[in-house]
């Protein structure tokens, strides 16, 4: 029996050295940066090593509030950040009625070629939007050049060069990428109901408004739930790509959210310290709002989402 | 009485009427939307490059010709930026997508020594990171900064992946690894004979997201590589849409005398950035419609497991 026991012991070790080489790789490349937040702690100046680094403490994190030069830009970038996050979970129902529409079209061929057009911008890379957004708003581009022929504009604007409106545009730009694919996950949810409730409203007499309120709505709020916490879990990530190819020098105050901000400042002006002082207050707060997020979810909906 | 109600049925079908073409109107725009930037570009790239610097092409190519593809190769770094993106495409694909299977199988294993824990150990990777700062200093210290292996080796574990590999897994039914194990199959026998064939659905649709998601980085470039010879192509077009025109007069000097070139064909900022731009894209629009039940199912698995 003891010789059984150990067998079966020696065959779940077994089975996990197959996966050890691939624990090793997540530990070297998701956890042992962790270590790097060390450098937030010493005055490392690149390419000094940072064992050759004066340990400061906590300097960089008093920096963040004590230099008023810093304090505004952080504001300002703090500002950019949550007003953007912001727009985006304001509007995240969009996906839902973009497929609840969908759904109402009774022509499937049609129905068919506008999902499979309306999500082929989710996969294109942000530089591939940008570009398709530099060759269609540029001077010579396709919407000065019938602005200026219907006589809309007087002369070609460069509307990427622009300081205005810089939060809607690039909530537009995020729309046009997600708005097709993200609206596939509801679609998937319509599907699952079931049609009968459907054909049972209809002999009641429901119109198609009250059977999109009090039938389909109901049964995909879950979905919705569940992504919304996902989005509030993520406020302060907006990634830095879409910014970073959109940033110019016109641009750039209104912008710069803060994924942006840490990595224009380490791979910019070098404050690799700085950078990543900010980095780690961005990480705890974060961990905050997913614990936050996870126990609303838990508190309506009686489970978690992790 | 019931001319009254025929009256409200008669109204409420128009009203039906008219919101069903809002519907198609809105749908159908919204799809324009999506698909005109990358026609615009494309039917660019084909006519006449003095018309189509003038923005004088809008809905139909005029003077069609091929020249620009055809001196696309001339464009300094263009096909060793093919290469790499090509290299890291293949080899990412094939090794992220055994470790998915690999792992997504492992997992389901029940007496793998602390499967839980491991488990969540990779998993929880996707709602928390150190930020890319210290992740930066990290690949710096590991010498995978101007390295290929910089693309390849971070990517090969993905949680999102493993968590659809194991879904799938789980759906198998019990009984076909029991009867394998009653005949005397081990983990590695019992993973190639029987779990493999069987999970091919699933890695098809793991393989195109990773494909995708290494043709379209573009983040790691900026932060790891400084040596143009690793650039990828996201990279470079990124670089062109800011510096075609001095690219202009790269390829056409090299091109032989000028006075032999028509106008029609000769390289413009304009050409090269949207030739650039259709290349990039060209892969993702040709395997979308092919793969796009993949991409679906790969959501809706996904949106099962939340």
């Amino acid at each position: 029996m003891n010789l059984f026991r150990n067998k079966k012991k020696l065959r779940s070790f077994k089975e996990f050295l197959y996966i050890l080489p691939f624990i090793l790789l997540v530990g070297v490349f998701s956890y042992y940066p962790l270590y790097g937040w060390m450098y937030a702690f010493f005055d490392y100046r690149p390419p000094q090593p940072l064992t050759m680094s004066n340990f400061v403490g906590l300097k960089w994190f008093q920096s963040l509030v004590s230099n008023p030069v810093k304090t505004k830009q952080i504001m300002s970038v703090m500002v950019n950040t949550l007003v953007m996050s912001g727009i985006t979970v304001g509007t995240s129902w969009l996906p839902m009625f973009f497929a609840i529409f969908l759904n109402e079209i009774k022509c499937v061929p049609f129905r068919k070629a506008v999902q499979t057009v309306t999500t082929v911008p989710n996969f294109i890379s942000w530089v591939l939007v940008y570009s398709v957004a530099f060759n269609i708003f540029n001077n010579t581009g396709v919407v000065n050049h019938v602005m200026v022929a219907w006589g809309i504009l007087d002369e070609p604007v460069q509307f990427l060069q622009k300081s205005d409106h810089v939060w809607i545009t690039q909530w537009l730009w995020l729309t046009w990428k997600n708005l097709g694919w993200a609206a596939i996950m509801y679609i998937a949810a319509i599907t699952g109901i079931d049609e009968q409730m459907f054909e049972a409203a209809k002999v009641d007499g429901a119109t198609r408004m009250q059977r999109i309120h009090y039938i389909t709505i109901p049964s995909i709020l879950p979905t919705y739930f569940v992504l919304l916490m996902l989005a509030i879990a993520s406020f302060l990530t907006n990634g830095m790509e879409q910014y970073y190819v959109f940033q110019n020098a016109f641009n750039k105050e209104h912008i710069q959210v803060l994924d942006l901000y840490v990595f224009n400042l380490a791979m910019g002006s070098g404050s690799y310290s700085v950078a990543t002082a900010l980095s780690i207050l961005k990480s705890m707060i974060s961990l905050i709002l997913l614990t936050i997020a996870n126990g609303i979810s838990k508190l309506v909906r009686g489970e978690s989402f992790l | 009485m019931g001319s009254v109600k025929k009256k409200k049925r008669q109204e409420q079908s128009v009203g039906d009427a008219l919101i069903s073409v809002a519907i198609y109107v809105f749908y159908a725009a919204f799809a324009f939307i999506c698909v005109y930037p990358f026609y615009y570009i494309f039917i660019n790239t084909i006519s006449n490059n003095d018309l189509s610097q003038k923005g004088m092409i809008i809905f139909l190519p005029h003077g069609i010709h091929f020249e620009n593809y055809v001196k696309a190769v001339k464009i300094p770094g263009l096909l060793n930026a093919a290469f790499i993106s090509v290299s890291r495409t293949l080899i990412g694909t094939i090794l992220t997508t055994i470790s998915t299977a690999f792992l997504g199988y492992m997992f389901t294993r029940e007496h793998l020594w602390h499967r839980k824990f491991w488990y969540r150990f990779v998993i929880v990777t996707m709602y928390f990171n150190a930020g890319i700062i210290p992740w930066f200093l990290t690949m710096r210290n590991l010498h995978l900064t101007n390295n290929f292996w910089g693309y390849i080796l971070p990517t090969i574990v993905s949680p999102f992946y493993i968590i659809l590999a194991k879904t799938f897994v789980e759906s198998i039914p019990k009984e076909l690894q029991q009867a394998a194990e009653i005949d005397g199959a081990g983990t590695m026998t019992l993973f190639y004979r029987v779990i493999l064939p069987v999970i091919k659905p699933i890695l098809a649709t793991v393989a195109i997201f990773a494909a995708v998601a290494q043709w379209n980085a573009f983040q790691d470039t900026l932060l790891l590589m400084t040596d143009n010879k690793l650039y990828s192509l996201q990279f470079i077009l990124y670089q062109y849409i800011n510096q075609a025109s001095s690219l202009k007069q790269l390829v056409n000097s090299s091109s032989g005398s000028a006075v032999a070139q028509s106008i029609a064909t000769v390289q413009t900022a304009t050409s090269i950035r949207m030739t650039v731009t259709i290349i990039v894209v060209a892969p993702i629009l040709l395997i979308y419609p092919i793969f796009q039940r993949y991409f679906v199912r790969g959501i809706m698995i996904g949106a099962v497991k939340g």
